[in-house]
Parts: structure tokens; sequence; C-alpha cells
């Protein structure tokens, strides 16, 4: 195979060269870190008072790790590194209950990112020739604008096509030869099943690869998706509070993402000791993002479960390949490629007040796609022998659920009775999705 | 002069009917008159039972929500044109009605219709004024 290169000259640079970068990065990212009213105090409990204190990369391990309470505790500037007037974009992510988890972008951010975006689109073998149908949610959400940028940067016909409708976005394939798609892997299996439905040509069709990200999916889901569409899959991981997709991304090879490391330091630690696990072993990712001056994140806790690789790829790139994500080490869903939180979902139930206090969460699938049910109790304090006022509370809870996740879930109204009692550890969720991991 | 009707809020799942009339029938219940109103996922059974403080009260132990309301009870001929004649009746003096069914009494040749009015008051003014038949037992 011939492996091509958007930057040869960093993806295939030495591992000396690579680190001695990553140093330079991690001081200056430190230095940022220092200046912000979050961060200093954190950094000083450390000994950490000025970059110079970082001798080594072993002295990340020095710092102080992040989550997404620490996010939640600087909302909305008290991480961002830089004065307000040179950040040009912000983006958000559900947090676990209302504040949403916040990123913001200087103009050179905006450019490192839609750099290292097209590295890993040219990575997989696409060029400019190529026409880019992106089926992914735009809007505050990562993933669509994005691929949109990098693709655009690799120069391919960007159609911004967003998701849902399939009728359209066949229309869309068709009218304008669609070559590379971007969509989460539970709606790529439902173009297809949707295909034959319609009776749609795959011979009409130009569609030569897709990229699937924003949800997991086992090997097994990618060779049936290539199976059935005729077509090749990529891999791609990222997440909102380190840009979006773009982290990592799989090669022409298509055996595991490389981290696109003089832009992210990463660690695998065991996420209960929060040691170093050996490379090849399964831990929890840690990531420090090194590509970006406005919000700067140090020791980012990602919860994604995952590994390195210990051969180095055939496509002579010298960055290290992390395994497809093997799961959550919290209770975080994933539903059509949208991160939910079960604590969203409380919070809304919480704040009805005619909404009792048992609720259960069901995520099952429905074809390709999730579905979303919330159940909640109805009791005799709000049973007036009349459906309507009924109707309208179900009605009012799914309208505050779907501001609230971004996901329109289906609501239904249950006995008395018939839930997990609210004390103790009750199982509030339960997902019969099969498990793809 | 009216008449106490019980509703039970049920999922629509497979048994809960079944259920819901063997609490009443293990306490000895008879049921009079019987609607099932339902919505996508849930529905509302409506009763009208010889004994309602005795069925309330096993339904509830039994853990059913379920809530007592009073309703019109209003015997009519069982022939052609009576129903529409109330009806005339209660849309001439804006007794407004939120649901009815009905039930045949079984004896002789009437029928009893069962209204859920918005006013209950008012409801009880104009089918009094107007000497209507009304039951306030089954």
């Amino acid at each position: 195979m011939r492996y091509q290169y958007w930057d040869e000259k960093t993806e295939t640079m030495p591992r000396g060269e690579l680190e001695a970068l990553q140093l330079d990065a991690l001081r200056a990212a430190v230095a940022r870190a220092l200046g912000t009213t979050y961060n200093a105090p954190r950094l000083a409990a450390a000994g950490i008072r000025d970059s110079s204190d970082i001798r080594s990369l072993d002295d990340l391990r020095r710092l102080p790790f992040t989550t997404k309470h620490d996010l939640r505790e600087s909302f909305p500037y008290g991480m961002l590194a830089v004065p307000k007037e040179e950040v040009v974009r912000l983006h958000a992510s559900s947090g676990t209950t209302g504040v949403p988890t916040t990123i913001y972008f200087t103009r050179k951010d905006i450019s490192r990112w839609s750099s290292n975006m097209a590295r890993s689109i040219f990575a997989s073998g696409c060029t400019s020739a190529d026409v880019f149908q992106n089926m992914i949610t735009y809007g505050i959400f990562t993933g669509g604008l994005g691929l949109h940028y990098g693709a655009e940067k690799v120069g391919m016909l960007v159609i911004p096509a967003g998701p849902g409708n399939t009728p359209r976005q066949f229309r869309m394939m068709r009218d304008y030869g669609t070559t590379v798609v971007h969509s989460t892997p539970s709606f790529l299996l439902h173009v297809q099943s949707k295909m034959i439905e319609e009776g749609i040509d795959r011979a009409d069709l130009k569609l030569r690869k897709a990229f699937a990200g924003a949800e997991p999916y086992s090997e097994d889901t990618r060779r049936r998706i290539e199976a059935l569409l005729d077509i090749d899959v990529y891999n791609s991981y990222g997440l909102s509070e380190m840009n979006g997709p773009g982290v990592a991304f799989e090669c022409q090879a298509k055996d595991g993402m490389h981290l696109w490391e003089d832009g992210y330091l990463a660690e695998i630690v065991d996420p209960d000791t929060l040691e170093p696990v050996p490379d090849g072993t399964v831990g929890e990712l840690v990531l420090t993002i090194l590509c970006r001056e406005a919000s700067v994140i140090l020791r980012y806790r990602t919860r994604d479960l995952t590994a390195f690789y210990t051969e180095p790829c055939a496509c002579g790139r010298t960055h290290r390949r992390i395994h497809r994500i093997k799961g959550r080490t919290d209770d975080m869903l994933i539903i059509n490629g949208v991160n939910v939180f079960p604590s969203q979902i409380e919070e809304v139930i919480m704040s009805t007040r005619e909404a009792g206090n048992n609720y259960l969460i069901q995520v099952e699938k429905e074809g390709a796609l999730d579905r979303l049910t919330v159940k909640t109790e109805v009791g005799p304090e709000i049973f007036m022998d009349d459906a309507r006022p009924l109707n309208a509370l179900r009605e009012r809870i799914r309208h505050a659920l779907q501001a609230s996740i971004s996901i329109n879930p289906k609501v239904e109204l249950v006995e008395s009775g018939s839930l997990p009692v609210a004390e103790g550890k009750a199982k509030r969720v339960v997902d019969t999705r099969p498990r793809d991991v | 002069m009216d008449i106490k009707q019980i509703s039970v809020f049920l999922e629509n799942n497979a048994g809960r009917l079944a259920k819901v009339t063997r609490t009443m029938a293990d306490a000895g219940i008879n049921i009079r008159a019987i609607s099932i109103a339902d919505t996508a996922d849930f529905g509302i059974l409506r009763v009208i039972v010889d004994r309602p403080e005795v069925a309330m009260k096993a339904l509830v132990d039994d853990g059913f929500t379920a809530r007592m309301t009073d309703v019109l009870a209003v015997e009519i001929p069982d022939v052609p044109g009576a129903l529409a004649q109330v009806m005339e009746l209660f849309q001439q003096t804006e007794v407004n009605i939120e649901y009815l069914y009905a039930s045949l009494k079984g004896n002789r040749d009437k029928a009893v219709v069962i209204f859920k009015v918005q006013d209950i008051e008012h409801g009880r003014r104009i089918v009094h004024e107007k000497g209507l038949e009304v039951l306030d037992k089954f």
C-alpha cells in the first residue's frame, strides 16, 4: 500500500524529536495554565510555580488531574488562558448536570484543530478530489464543524448535510457524487437498511469511504458496514474537551487510531490507582492538550477505556496508536452519538414538580438506531381521572429533556410502585443494546 | 343525587386489566358500568360499582392509583332518540360533558348514561330542574 501524509515531517518524526517538541509544548501549556484563576492555585499546591519547574516529560505526573467536575467548577472562564478578545469560537458538550462543558478557541486554535483534522482525513487516503458529505450534527457539538474545517483544508468538496432525513441524504449522494461520508456507525447501518427500503441502487452512488465516530462500535460492526455498503470505514476518536474529533484517527492500515502526539500528551492509567499501566494494558486515557492556547486542560481524565498498541504501524507514522474505545469508567451513555449522563435526566425529573421520585432510563435498539425511554410514575397526587393533564405532563417532561440532553426521548407514564424506589442504590438505567465492544 | 365513579390509572401492559378486575372480584365487588379510555401508553379504567368505598380500599391496598369522582347517572328510556333529547337539553343549558358511557340496567326498558360534566354543581341543578331521572345508587 502507498501511504500518504499531510505533514510527513511531523507524522513520521523520530520519537526523540517528538518528545523534545512535547516537552517544549508542555512547558508552554503550564505557563499559560499558571495564568488562569482556576489552575494557578492548583499547580502551586503541586509545587509548580513556573514552567521551568517542568524539567522532563516525567514531570507531567506532578500535575493535578482535571475532571469534568473541574470544568464545571471553573465555568465559564476559570480556565481561559487568553484575553477574551482573542477568543473566536466556543464549543460545548453536555455536563453531568445543567452546566455545559465549554471550550474556547483562538483563531490559531481553530487552525491547529483544522490541521489535525486535515491530517486525519488525508491519512485515510482521501484527497481534494473527494466529495465529502458530513452527516453529523453541526452546531455547538464539535463533530460537525471539526470534520468540516479539516475536509475543506484538504480541499474536498464539503456538503454540510447534518444528520437525519435519509431520503435527502441519498439524493445528495446521488446528485453531488458523494465519495466520503462522516456519521455515527448506527446511522451508517440505518442508511444501509433505508437504501434497500427505498430501492436505491448502490451502483448509482460513488461512495468509497466513511468516517465513523462519536459512539463506540466493534470491529464486527465495522466489517458489517463495510460489507453491506461496500466502502472502507475508518474509526475516529475525539472528545469536545480535547477539541472534538481529530485527537486520534485511523490511517489507511485501518488498524488502530494514531493519536497525534504533537498535539496531545497521552497517558493510560489504572482508573482506581491512577498509576500508569504498561503499554498494551487497558486503562483510562488521560490527555493533556498541547495544541490549544485558549482553554488549557492538563491531564484530563477522559473516562474512556483503551490501550496503546505496542508495535509500530506499517504506515511509518511514529505517533502511537490506541485501540478502539472499550468502555467508560463512569455512567455516561452514548445515544445515537450524543453523550448523556443519567444525572442530567434525573435533574429534569426532580425539577418537574408533578413527577414522582422514581424514574427509569431505558436505552434500546430500534432498528439500527438507539431509542431512549424515560419512565416516571403517576401517583395519587397527580392522577385526577383525566388523561389531559397527564398527557400535558408527559409532553412537558419530554420538552425539558430534549432541551437538556439534545435528543428526543420517549416519555412513559407508568403505574405507581412499578419502578425501583428512590432510596438506596436503585438501578435506574437499563441498557439493552447489544454489547458491541 | 350523584354517584361515585372510580377511575384507575393503568399502564398499557398485558395483564393489567385482568389484575384490576381480579382485585375487585376478590373484594366481592359487582361492576355495574365500565369504560376504558386509552392513550398511547396508558389507560384510564372507569367503573361504577355497588360498593365504591370497599372497591376503592381494595384497589389502593393492591397498589393501584385510583380516584373517586362524582358523576351523574341519568336513566333514560331504551328507545331511539332518548339520548339525543338529553344531549340537546344539556347543550341548551350549557352542561359541558367531558365524557360519557352507558350501561344497560338489565330490568325494564331503561338504559343508564353516566355523565362526567365539567361543573358538577351546575349539572346537578339542571337535571333536578328538568326532572330527569337520576340514580343515586346502582
